[in-house]
This record gives structure tokens, sequence and C-alpha cells, in this order.
């Protein structure tokens, strides 16, 4: 009898643990969730007007600023992102990433010298981006450009990370 | 008075205040633990410190990426000691990450990390790791231009993780890119997620100082032995131990209230970090850098060999964490003694030299272009031909003046060119402009011939200052 008790509170206790744990995860999903909220959301990209065609010089790489894709309204000033512009030919756009591939600084386009230079660690980029000196593993990132009404538009895009291992561009 | 003393006396039979800590505060503790072993405990009064100015902040701030930045400028000016507060925060975190590394490297050179005391040091290798993530994510929160630039280079530097490295920069920067999420984040971290871990480690780290005792200063010869230390202590104690209150804790108070003056004086004096320019990450006319505890990493980055730095970034702080982890398990027991040990004094004098080093050159950062030089004078270029003029003139427009100095003026990437022509030739001058080199970019595809002629012309008239 006396053991037979025991058996049905160890029992119990249990499923008191078990019922404990599903609960205790459950909980945690909607957690986490919040934690990594920014891996799981997926944001659609949108093309942005940055100016008419006329207004960029063939040969000249200008900075042009536009909207996030999903910009809130706590945002404020991070809701822009910019990119170096670079108008090639007649129809032909080029749109680099402001960030160092090095460690993402924001690069600074000297006119003369036709190079991109990081402030940070002194990364150099050639004018087609591509890497010229410094620590930087590869050339700058591109974002999609199209002209569309005449209107010149660059894509959204996400800051471009750097991983591990980089081909050299 | 006497009602008080009868109140007290009430509440302390009901509470059993005096049964909780009388124990704790007459523990018996060596003798010899001196001045020596007030670095933890000031590093405590540090931590405390920064919670409560933290929390007075938090009042005051707005976790908003749109938000933060007026909320900083009217708690520097508006709010009444609105600066002060910050400068308590900034310089207590400093005297915090400072003590931390004192505490550290006391604990390691008297070998107090080994038995039975592993457990000690491992937390307080989490804590010294959570100590720098609060620094990071500190320096964050005052979210201006360096702010915003902060939260980019951590996304980076995570983005070299092996496999989940964009994922792991995505986290960082809560998103594609930097926007509304991004800085309740690093709130959130900062104010609740990694002070919750230390309160819990650093109970942890306290309590285990009670449980295996302070650890005696080590005589040379004397071998820690697992089979017999823990008799011994407890006989060394009953011997000749002192009670921790007030012998021994006397000298953490009086350092500990040092400390705190010290923080003081300089936040009126000092005065908190000025709030930079806007958080604006279209605005490319800044120059990103860490506050001064984390500026030699800023330095390494620069300086690490191109090939190895992604890896490096990454394996370094892995490396380093479990050689950290692993200390009190390769070396257990034995000699304490760091006369006897005179690797660990070795390393540590390599260690502090290497950060002193990376941090001065951190300050100097002589690999940053430097932006805003203006062409050399007329007086520097001196009377030479119109060719060299010219040459003179290009020198700063193709921005070979931001990283070469010429009399005195411009950048300290390269090397200085004063005298150039002393050391090269025509032909030498002109290959290296063409070719570049690691950290020079390749002007071959620049310039046109005539330019290039001109630059070697000038440069061929640099020979020094001895002209006047």
């Amino acid at each position: 009898m006396d053991m037979n008790e025991v058996t049905r509170r160890k029992f119990i206790v249990r499923i008191l643990w078990a019922f404990g744990a599903i609960l205790g995860v459950l909980t945690m999903i909607p957690v986490v969730g919040a934690l990594f909220a920014p891996l799981l959301q997926k944001t659609p990209q949108a093309w942005r007007s940055v100016g008419e065609i006329d207004k960029f010089e063939v040969g000249k790489t200008v900075l042009v600023k536009y909207q996030n894709a999903l910009p809130k309204s706590w945002s404020g000033l991070s809701s822009e992102s910019a990119s170096w512009l670079q108008r090639k030919s007649e129809n032909e756009f080029v749109a680099f990433a402001i960030n160092c591939t090095h460690l993402g600084c924001p690069v600074r386009w000297v006119a003369d010298a036709e190079l991109f230079m990081c402030p940070c660690h002194g990364g150099v980029y050639n004018k087609d981006g591509s890497y010229a000196a410094g620590p930087p593993p590869r050339g700058l990132y591109k974002y999609p450009v199209r002209i569309r009404n005449n209107q010149v538009e660059i894509q959204t895009s996400p800051v471009p990370i750097t991983n591990l291992v980089e081909k050299e561009v | 008075m006497k009602r008080i003393k009868q109140f007290w006396e009430w509440l302390d039979d009901r509470a059993g205040i005096s049964d909780a800590i009388n124990p704790l505060a007459k523990h018996l503790v060596p003798k010899d633990a001196k001045w020596f072993y007030v670095f933890g405990s000031a590093t405590l009064f540090c931590f405390l410190l920064q919670v409560i100015t933290g929390v007075a902040l938090a009042l005051l701030y707005q976790p908003t990426t749109a938000d933060a930045y007026a909320s900083l400028q009217y708690i520097s000016t508006e709010v009444p000691l609105g600066s002060i507060l910050r400068g308590i925060h900034y310089f207590g975190a400093s005297a915090m990450i400072i003590l931390v590394g004192i505490h550290m490297i006391r604990v390691y050179l008297m070998a107090a990390f080994k038995y039975p005391r592993e457990m000690s040091w491992i937390t307080g290798v989490i804590l010294l790791l959570m100590t720098v993530a609060m620094g990071f994510t500190g320096q964050l929160l005052r979210f201006d231009a360096k702010g915003i630039w902060s939260v980019v280079v951590g996304a980076e530097q995570a983005g070299r993780l092996p496999f989940v490295g964009t994922l792991a920069g995505k986290f960082f920067l809560g998103g594609d890119t930097l926007g509304g999420a991004t800085l309740s984040r690093f709130f959130a971290f900062h104010v609740f997620l990694i002070p919750a871990i230390i309160f819990a480690l650093l109970g942890f780290h306290i309590y285990l100082v009670f449980r295996n005792g302070i650890s005696e200063p080590p005589k040379g010869g004397r071998l820690l032995k697992r089979d017999t230390y823990k008799q011994w202590y407890e006989n060394m104690l009953k011997k000749e131990g002192v009670p921790f209150w007030p012998n021994a804790a006397w000298r953490d108070m009086a350092f500990g209230l040092l400390v705190v003056l010290i923080i003081l004086v300089l936040a009126t004096v000092v005065g908190p970090p000025e709030i930079g320019k806007p958080p604006d990450p279209t605005d490319i006319d800044t120059n990103p850098r860490p506050d001064w505890y984390l500026l030699w990493i800023f330095a390494m980055f620069a300086l690490i060999p191109r090939s190895l730095e992604s890896y490096a970034i990454v394996i370094l702080p892995v490396i380093a964490g479990i050689v950290l982890i692993m200390l009190p398990v390769w070396f257990n027991t034995g000699e304490r003694s760091a006369l006897r040990r005179p690797w660990s004094i070795g390393i540590v004098l390599t260690l502090v030299t290497m950060i002193g080093v990376f941090w001065h050159i951190g300050v100097k950062s002589p690999w940053s272009p430097r932006f805003d030089t203006q062409p050399l004078s007329a007086e520097i270029v001196g009377k030479v031909s119109q060719e060299a003029k010219n040459g003179a003139k290009l020198f700063h427009d193709k921005a070979c003046l931001y990283c070469h100095k010429i009399s005195d003026y411009g950048g300290i990437r390269g090397p200085d060119l004063t005298d150039v022509a002393n050391r090269l030739n025509n032909d030498q001058i002109t290959l290296k402009i063409v070719n570049g080199g690691d950290i020079m970019p390749a002007y071959g595809g620049t310039l046109s011939k005539q330019e290039l002629e001109q630059l070697v012309s000038f440069l061929e008239t640099r020979k020094g200052d001895t002209s006047e």
C-alpha cells in the first residue's frame, strides 16, 4: 500500500515534469522567434528611383540615396540606404555598395584619383569596384540597377556581408 | 535611539539578516590576502555603479532608431547633471574593463585558477566576455554615426563565421539593413539579456569564493596537491586565518571607494564622449572607430596580413576563448608562484605589450587615408619646373598625399617621400606608381602618360629639406 502510494506520487511528479517541459518549450518558441525574427522575415526588395537618367553625367560616379525596402515609422534616418552610382555609358549604369568589403565601413569616391577609399583600415578599390589595395578580401559589391520610364532605379538590397571565403573580384 | 535598536532587533529576529550575513562576513580568509586581492571587488563596485547609472540613463533614453540620437542630446544638454551621469557610466565602463583585466592577470600570475578554484576562473572568463560585450553594445547605444557603423562592423565580423556568416550578420543588423529593429535589439541585449547573464554568473562567481575560500598568496616551492590541499587550507585558516570583515574587507572598501572617486572626478572634469554626427547610414563622410577599449582590436584588423585576415577574425577569438577556458584543466596543480612560473610572467608581459602597441598604433591609425589634406603649398613644392608643379598638384588630386608625407605634410600610411629622389631613380619611381603594392593601388590604369611623367618629375625634385 505504502509503496503503491509513493509510486503514484512519483508518477504524477513525472507527468508534471513532462508537462512543464512541454509548456516551457512552447513558451520559448515565440521568445526565440522574437530573437531570430530578422532572420525569419522575408523582406521583399523594391525598386527605388534615384532620379532622371539625364541627371547623371556619363563617366561620373555619384552618391545616391533611397529608402530601404520596408521602412518603419521608428526607423528614422536608418531607413535610408546609399550607393555609389556610376554612369558608364549612355544606358549603362553600375551601383556599388558603399560598404567596404573588409569590415563594412563607408567608402568614399575620390573623383580625381578615380579610387574608392575606406577611412577605417585603408582599403582601396578601383573605378570599376575591383580590389586595388589594403585589407579588403574582394572588390566592392554591386546592386541591381535598371532604367524605367527615363528613371534610374536601384533595387533595395541587404547590406552585403563578406563571408569567410570570398572569390576575389 | 532605543526605539530604532528595538526595531532592528525585531526585524533581525524575524528576517534573520545577521544569521545570513554574519557567517559570510566573519568567514576566515588567509591573513596575507592583502592589496593584490582588491581588484575583483573593485570590478564588482564598478558593475553596481553601472547598474545604478544604467537604470538612471534608461529613464531618459529613447531606445528607438529614430529617437535615440535626439534623446542622447537631451540627456547631455538639457537634463540636469545628465552629462555627468553619462560620464559616470562611460568611465565606469572603462574602469570595469581595466579592473577586470588586472583582476584576471593577478589570478593568472598567482595561479589562483588551479585546483579547487577552476570554476571561478571559467565563470570569470565568461564574465570577461560579457563585460566586453557590454562595452561594445554600450558604445553602440550612443547611437550617432559611430554607433551605427559599429553595428555594421560587428555584423561584418560575424559574417566571417563559417557557414552561418550571412545569417549571423543579419542577426546583428536586425534584418537586411540597418533599420527600426537595429537599436531595439541592442538595447535589449545591453539592458536585459547580458546583465541577466552577468548577474547569474556573478552570483555563482562570488558564491564560489565562499565555497572554496580566497586563495592564499602562493609561496615558491609549496606545491599544490589535489589530495591534501583542502585539508591543508582548512588547517591553515584555523591556525592563522583572519575574519573577512573587517580585517580583509577594509582594503576592498578603501580601493573600491578610490575607484568610484576617480570615476566621479573624470566624469565631472573630462565628461562623457561627445555625441557625434547623426546616425545617417547614407552619410559617407564619417570615420568610424571604436571606443578606446576596443581600439587595439581595430588596429589588429588593419595590420593582420590580408590572406589570413578573414580567418583570423573568427579563429583568433575562438582560440583565445578555448585556451582561457582550458587553462585550469591543463594546469591544475603544482607550482603556483609566478616567480617559479617564468612563462606566465612572459605571457602576461607579451600580451600587455602587444595590446599596448596595437592600441598606440590604433590611436594614430596610420592606415587611414587623410581625406582632408589640401594641395601642397607653393612653399613646399619650391622652385621647380612647370611640369613638376603640375605633378605636385596631381600628387594631391590623385590622393597620393592622403597616404604619403612630403615635408611633414600628408598621410602616414606609405613611406615619407620628402627625399624619395635620394632613394629611387626615375624608373624605380615610375614602376612603383604604375604597379602599386600590397597597400598601394596600382596607378598604371588611371594615369595618362603625361600625368605619370609630371608626377615622376615632381617626385624627382624631392631631395629632402636641404634647400631652405
